[in-house]
C-alpha cells in the first residue's frame, strides 16, 4: 500500500467558542489522500466543503487535530508557505487572476508559485512560445489573447486561465472549489472536460468540490460526501465506478431526513 | 518666459512626488495620507543634515531614508496592526508634524547661505530657473528608470499583482504584507526625496509645507491620465511627470487671472476635482467631441 501524500487527523474547527452558538464546523474529520487520487466532494450548503478547503489551504486555523504532508506536520504552516505544494482554483473567475495584468503576465506570476521573487528581470518574451502552447490545450482561443488584460476575458477564458495558473507549476495537491459553477452549462462542460484531461494526463492529486451529481460520478476515482462537518461517505475504485445516480440520490435523501 | 521655465522646473521636481504617490495610489490602490507628513519630513531632514555639515547630495539621500522610515511605520500599522490604511496614514502624518519640529528644532529653516544641489558652477552658469529644470530632469530620469526596471522584475510583478488582486497574490505564495510595507516605504522615500528637492529649490524648509501635497501629487497623476488616456505601465509613469508640469501651467494660468498665492490650495483642490470629474463631465457635455469640432476648419 502506498503512503498517503496528505492526511487530516481528527480535525476539529470550532466557531463561536464559549457562546451558546458554539458549533463544530469541522467535526473530527479524518481523511487520507493518496498520490494520484482525484476526489470529488459533494455536500449540501453548510456541510463544510469550503471549510475543508480552507483548513487544507491554511486560511482557517484548526481548533485541534493534525495536518500532515508526506508525513510531515504542517498544521500551523502559513497560507503563503503552503502554496509551495498546494494550488487552488476558486468558483469566482475574479478570484484567481489579476485583472489589469495580461494573460501572459498572470501565467508568469503563477510559474513562480511559492518561490522567492527577486530583482532579476522577468524575461516575459522568452516565455511566450511556451505560454502559447500551454494555453492552446484549453481549446477556447486563450492562446490568441496572451497580451490581453485578464479583466477583458470572458468568464470561461478567465476560469480556464485560473486552472492553468494552478497547474503550470505542478502542485502536489490541487484544490478545485466548484470552479465551473459560475459558467454557462456549455462552457462549464468544456472546462470540466479539459480539467479532467489535464488531471488524468499529468496524474495530478486533486480534490474537487462540485454540486453536480453527474460530474461527481463521472470524474475521479473517489467520492466523498460531507454533512454537518463530517465525512459521511467515502467510496473509491470499482465501488465508485459502479455507483449509480439513484443510489447516490437515495443516500442524499437519507441525510436530509 | 522665465516664469514658464520656472513652472517646468517645479513640475519636474514635484513629478517625483507624483511618481511616489503613484506607487501606492495606483498600483497598491491605497489612499496613503502619510505623504503630507513625509514631504516636509524629507525637507526637514535634508535641511537639518546640510546644517550639520552633510553635503547636499548626502542630505538629499538622508531625506529619502527619513521618508521611507515613516512609510514603513504606516506599512506596519496597516499590515501587522490591522489599522485601516487611511487611518494609519493619518496617524503617521500627525506624528510626523512633531518629529519634523524636533528634526529642525524650530518651525522653519532657511538655506540662504548654505550649499544646496543647485549651488554649483555648472547649474549657476545657466540662465535663471534652468538650474531646477536640469536638476529635475536628471532626478526624474533616474527615479523613473529605476522604477521602470523594478516593475519588470519578478519582485516588481509580485508588487503589481498584490495591488491588482491580493487574494490571488497570496494564493501564489506572494507575501502581500511584505509587498505593501515595501510599497509604502519606497513611495514615501520618494516623497521625502521630492520634499528635499523642493526645499533646496525654495531655499527653506517649513513644517507646514506638507499641507495639500497629496492633492498636488494626485493632480499630477490624474491630469496625466486624463490627457493621455490608455497607456502601458511605463508610459503611465512618464505621464505622471508630464501631468505634474501641466498642473503647474494650470496654476500659472489661474494666478494670471488675479488669484493670489494664498488661494493656491483652494485652486489645487478645484483643479483636481475638475480633472477627476472629467469622465462624468465628458459624458454629459461631450467635451472631446466639442474640442475636436473646435479644432477642425469651418467649411
Amino acid at each position: 500500500m502506498t503512503e498517503p501524500i496528505f492526511e487530516l487527523n481528527d480535525i476539529v474547527v470550532t466557531v463561536n467558542h464559549g457562546t451558546p452558538e458554539q458549533i463544530n464546523i469541522m467535526d473530527h474529520v479524518n481523511l487520507s489522500v493518496f498520490p494520484g487520487d482525484f476526489i470529488t466532494i459533494l455536500g449540501s450548503n453548510g456541510a463544510g466543503k469550503s471549510t475543508l478547503f480552507n483548513v487544507i489551504g491554511g486560511n482557517l486555523p484548526v481548533t485541534s487535530g493534525q495536518i500532515l504532508l508526506n508525513g510531515k506536520d504542517i498544521t500551523s504552516m502559513s497560507v503563503e508557505k503552503r502554496t509551495r505544494f498546494l494550488s487552488r482554483v476558486f468558483q469566482d473567475p475574479k478570484m484567481g487572476t489579476a485583472p489589469r495584468m495580461t494573460v501572459a503576465e498572470n501565467l508568469l506570476l503563477s510559474e513562480k508559485r511559492g518561490q522567492r521573487r527577486g530583482f532579476a528581470p522577468r524575461h516575459l518574451k522568452t516565455h511566450m512560445d511556451k505560454f502559447k502552447q500551454i494555453t492552446s490545450v484549453m481549446n477556447n482561443g486563450l492562446e490568441h489573447r496572451l497580451n490581453t488584460a485578464t479583466g477583458k476575458l470572458s468568464g470561461g477564458q478567465r476560469q480556464a486561465l485560473s486552472f492553468l495558473m494552478a497547474t503550470i507549476k505542478r502542485p502536489d495537491i490541487l484544490l478545485l472549489d466548484e470552479h465551473t459553477a459560475a459558467l454557462d452549462p456549455q462552457t462549464s462542460q468544456e472546462l470540466m472536460t479539459a480539467t479532467n484531461d489535464q488531471i488524468t494526463r499529468n496524474h495530478l492529486t486533486c480534490l474537487m468540490i462540485t454540486h453536480h451529481l453527474d460530474d461527481a460520478l463521472k470524474y475521479g476515482n473517489r467520492l466523498i460526501v460531507l454533512d454537518n462537518g463530517r465525512i459521511t461517505y467515502d467510496i473509491s475504485g470499482d465501488e465508485k465506478d459502479n455507483l449509480t445516480k439513484e443510489e447516490l440520490l437515495s443516500f442524499f435523501n437519507d441525510i436530509e431526513e | 518666459m522665465s516664469i514658464i521655465v520656472s513652472a517646468i522646473g517645479q513640475g519636474l521636481t514635484w513629478g517625483i512626488v507624483g511618481i511616489g504617490l503613484f506607487l501606492t495610489f495606483r498600483i497598491l490602490d491605497f489612499p496613503d495620507m502619510t505623504v503630507e507628513g513625509t514631504f516636509p519630513m524629507g525637507a526637514a531632514a535634508c535641511v537639518a543634515a546640510i546644517y550639520s555639515g552633510a553635503s547636499p547630495l548626502v542630505a538629499t539621500l538622508i531625506a529619502f531614508v527619513a521618508g521611507m522610515l515613516a512609510g514603513l511605520v504606516t506599512g506596519f500599522l496597516y499590515t501587522k496592526g490591522k489599522i485601516p490604511v487611511l487611518l494609519a496614514g493619518i496617524l503617521v502624518m500627525t506624528a510626523a508634524y512633531s518629529v519634523n519640529l524636533r528634526i529642525m528644532g524650530r518651525a522653519n529653516l532657511s538655506l540662504f547661505d548654505k550649499p544646496t544641489m543647485l549651488k554649483n558652477h555648472f547649474l549657476e552658469s545657466l540662465p535663471p530657473y534652468f538650474d531646477s529644470v536640469v536638476l529635475g530632469i536628471v532626478v526624474v530620469a533616474i527615479v523613473t528608470a529605476l522604477i521602470v526596471y523594478f516593475l519588470q522584475t519578478n519582485l516588481g510583478q509580485a508588487f503589481i499583482a498584490t495591488g491588482d488582486n491580493p487574494n490571488m497574490a497570496r494564493s501564489l505564495g506572494i507575501s502581500t504584507d511584505a509587498m505593501q510595507i515595501m510599497g509604502l516605504g519606497v513611495s514615501n522615500g520618494l516623497i521625502g526625496l521630492g520634499g528635499a528637492l523642493v526645499a533646496q529649490n525654495n531655499g527653506f524648509a517649513d513644517v507646514n509645507m506638507g499641507i495639500g501635497v497629496i492633492v498636488v501629487a494626485l493632480a499630477s497623476i490624474i491630469i496625466g491620465e486624463v490627457v493621455f488616456g490608455d497607456l502601458t505601465m511605463n508610459q503611465r509613469l512618464i505621464a505622471v511627470t508630464i501631468g505634474s508640469i501641466l498642473y503647474r501651467f494650470v496654476i500659472l494660468l489661474v494666478l494670471k487671472l488675479g488669484f493670489n498665492a494664498n488661494d493656491l490650495n483652494l485652486i489645487s483642490a478645484i483643479v483636481l476635482a475638475l480633472f477627476m470629474m472629467f469622465p462624468v463631465l465628458e459624458k454629459r457635455f461631450r467635451i472631446r467631441h466639442t474640442l475636436a469640432k473646435g479644432m477642425t476648419k469651418h467649411d
